[in-house]
């Protein structure tokens, strides 16, 4: 099996939609010979054509309002927004028009051959305006999905998920692991379920939840944790709407402790949406409070990245104190 | 008033083709029937020293970058004369709102080399408190907003600050500068509109450099450049050569007198190239032809400007050499100094994120601080502002 990097992977999966599917079409800024700034298109022009793959102008509300007349049409786009950060300007598109699509016509229409890409997160010293996690605001939009791999092998299952799911799909890709994270990815064409959690680790102690480039971090913290002699249970959910609430609670209802972390903010994070439900459909089994592990409720600072962020310490501190609560 | 045509009418606009102001040539000498600006001789050298300053700066901070001392950088190469031309023509207290790459504006108007240098290095000293990348600077006391990275956010913003000095009555406008990528954003549009029609005093600087990071100018718009589209708004609009400081400066004095005493917008577009990369992050080399580069670097403007003053007799090859060698020499101390300083102290976290703290980010910033006591190695920054002891060994693999 070839070994890829997050990139190539993504790259790969969008060469064999291409490939199989001439309706699949992949644009944005500096998507076109470039292959843009991270490089996640290279080759795909030169390959299928500057009607297939292009540049856009700069104007993210019309690269998603473009998008979704192109998917309404019967098309599959796959829109780049160059950072998540800038993906606000288009924010009217995505969640008044891209989310609503089906719902307000009566299923007359619908964009869901949709797929807006977009790279996220912290710890590149990208300050306040490179770094950011904006899945929360998402998340509280009906009609979405929104997917966030892990590695390269989920990257490349998800992606391809998403450009042919029935909906309209935002995939965040980690970009701090864009390059460092490297792994076996098939060459064929596969798919990974979306809306499907992946018990990457089974444990009875202690519950832990993330998603993309936080699960390296809990990774990390679980290991601290076992040399401890606590057995972690980690859960990777992939795709947070829909989320697969099922899943955690039955590891939940086992461990009896749940800690989720987030890059996020705390406020109004993802996380707070899982500890209510968890809170819900397991209170009588829960040995400790559920924690969350998040980023300040600040704007993502630069300097003080690392103080900001919620790393393997942290979680590992959180993991202790649910244990001896 | 109306006028009616009895046949079917469609134009594209292809008559109205832009002409480009420009007075020096390459070889600093003024075109025939150009006539001079009105620039004593030490305005003229101000606004020359900024460009070359810029210059300068640019070029020893592209060099820090590679030595890996500063984490990103952004040169202006090939828009001194678009950026500083543009600022010698204001008046020092009118506010400038720049997109990220006139750094000859805020040199122009005395930023210091070692206010530069506490930004970008995201020290103690920076008035942006280490948050912000390298290059997004700011100054009150300089009338310069800070720079926010989301393009053309500043557009509008710019329109709306014009309309409150129109409303002060103090005589003052604003002037935004931004890209010709960023002048397809939908804010570009909203702020035209809404200048024409409030009747405000700002003025909207294109400089069109021809690349938007990869993106040539002909994937960016289909129609001839930025200028054109004034006329949808109605507005005053005026094509320059970028590269000729005395051209810009001209047209910006004379656009700062629509704005000031009629109260009304003007657009500007500065043709011109953006000589170096986009970024320290970006290579040109996967996208345009260094053939390309080459033959605009004949069109220098630094050069254009100082073969101008010194057939004026109002700089000489002696002065160009101790300025450049004086401007080095305090780039590299300066650095060496602001690299030293201690980073923003462990409150800068949570300050400024409302006019007061909130009892939440209280509650989590001391728990932040518990967390750091414990683990003082894995946070020097942190454990140094908090004093305590930290293994410095361990500092190194803290950084990104
Ligand atoms: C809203 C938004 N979208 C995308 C970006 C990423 N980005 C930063 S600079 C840039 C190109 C800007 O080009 P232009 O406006 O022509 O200015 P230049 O860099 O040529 O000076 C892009 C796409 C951003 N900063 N903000």
């Amino acid at each position: 099996m070839p070994t890829m990097n997050m990139l190539q992977a993504i790259n790969n999966a969008l060469d064999i939609a291409m490939a199989e599917d001439e309706k699949v079409i992949c644009f944005g800024e500096d998507v076109g010979v470039f292959g843009g700034v991270f490089r996640a298109t290279s080759h795909l022009q030169e390959k299928y054509g500057k009607a297939r793959c292009f540049n856009t102008p700069l104007v993210e509300q019309g690269i998603i309002g473009f998008a979704n007349g192109l998917a309404a049409q019967g098309s599959v786009p796959v829109a780049e927004i160059q950072f998540a950060d800038y993906i606000f300007p288009a924010f009217d598109q995505i969640v008044n028009e891209s989310a609503k699509f089906r719902y307000r016509s009566g299923d007359l229409f619908n964009v869901g051959g949709l797929t807006i890409r977009t790279p996220y997160g912290g710890g590149i010293a990208g300050g306040l305006y490179h770094s950011q996690s904006p899945e929360a605001y998402f998340t509280h939009t009906p009609g979405l999905k929104v997917v966030v791999p892990r590695n390269p092998y989920q990257a490349k299952g998800l992606l391809l998920a998403a450009i042919r799911d029935p909906d309209p799909v935002l995939f965040l890709e980690p970009k701090r692991l864009y390059r460092a994270s490297v792994g076996e990815v098939p060459q064929e064409d596969y798919q990974l379920p979306i809306g499907e959690a992946e018990v990457v680790k089974e444990g009875t102690d202690i519950t832990l939840v993330g998603w993309g480039a936080q699960m390296e971090v809990i990774g990390k913290a679980v290991e601290l944790a076992e040399e401890q002699g606590i057995a972690c249970e980690v859960i990777d959910l992939r795709s947070l709407l829909p989320w697969d609430a099922d899943t955690v609670v039955e590891s939940v209802l086992k461990t009896g402790r749940l800690v989720v972390s987030h890059e996020a903010p705390l406020t109004g994070g993802f996380a707070g949406e899982i500890a209510a439900t968890i809170q819900e459909r397991c209170f009588l089994y829960l040995e400790s409070p559920i924690t969350r592990v998040t980023g300040l409720d600040t704007p993502f600072p630069l300097v003080l990245e690392k103080e900001y962020l919620p790393d393997h310490l942290k979680i590992f501190e959180a993991i202790r104190e649910s244990v001896n609560f | 008033m109306t006028k009616y045509v009895h046949q079917p009418l469609f134009m594209t606009g292809d008559e109205f083709s832009i002409a480009t102001f420009s007075l020096l040539d390459p070889e600093g000498e003024l075109y025939e029937g150009a006539k001079e600006p009105d620039l004593p001789r030490d305005h003229a050298r101000r606004l020359y020293q900024a460009m070359l300053g810029t210059r300068i700066l640019d070029e020893r901070m592209m060099a820090a970058q590679r030595q890996g001392r500063l984490s990103f950088y952004m040169q202006s190469t090939g828009e001194e004369a678009a950026v500083v031309g543009t600022a010698a023509a204001l008046d020092d207290a009118d506010m400038i709102m720049a997109q990220y790459r006139e750094q000859g504006a805020l040199m122009y108007r005395g930023f210091t080399i070692d206010e530069f240098m506490n930004q970008l290095f995201g020290n103690e000293l920076d008035y942006g408190k280490g948050r912000q990348m390298p290059i997004h600077y700011g100054s009150r006391k300089l009338h310069y907003m800070t720079i926010s990275s989301p393009l053309a956010t500043q557009i509008p913003q710019a329109t709306g600050y014009a309309y409150g000095q129109k409303l002060a009555g103090d005589g003052h406008c604003t002037l935004t500068f931004f890209g010709e990528g960023a002048a397809s954003e939908g804010d570009f549009h909203a702020a035209l509109n809404m200048a024409s029609v409030h009747q405000v005093p700002v003025i909207f600087f294109c400089r069109n450099n021809g690349y938007a990071i990869s993106t040539p100018s002909n994937e960016q718009f289909a129609a001839d450049g930025i200028a054109p589209r004034a006329f949808g708004y109605h507005m005053h609009v005026i094509r320059v050569d970028g590269n000729d400081a005395l051209a810009v400066y001209e047209a910006t004095r004379q656009a700062r007198k629509i704005a000031v005493e009629q109260n009304q917008p003007v657009l500007i577009e500065a043709m011109s190239y953006r000589l170096a990369a986009h970024s320290s992050s970006d290579d040109p080399s996967g996208y345009r032809a260094k053939s390309e580069e080459e033959a605009w670097r004949l069109k220098d403007p630094i050069l254009r400007m100082q073969k101008w003053l010194t057939k004026k007799g109002w700089w000489s090859d002696e002065e160009e050499a101790s300025e450049q060698e004086t401007l080095r020499r305090e780039v590299l101390d300066t650095m060496k100094r602001a690299e030293k300083r201690s980073p923003p102290s462990l409150d800068s976290l949570i300050t400024d994120v409302y006019a007061d703290i909130t009892p939440e980010l209280q509650r989590q910033y001391d728990q932040l601080k518990r967390h750091i006591r414990r683990y003082p190695d894995a946070y020097p920054r942190g454990a140094r502002s908090l004093d305590l002891e930290v293994n410095t060994s361990t500092e190194s693999q803290g950084e990104a």
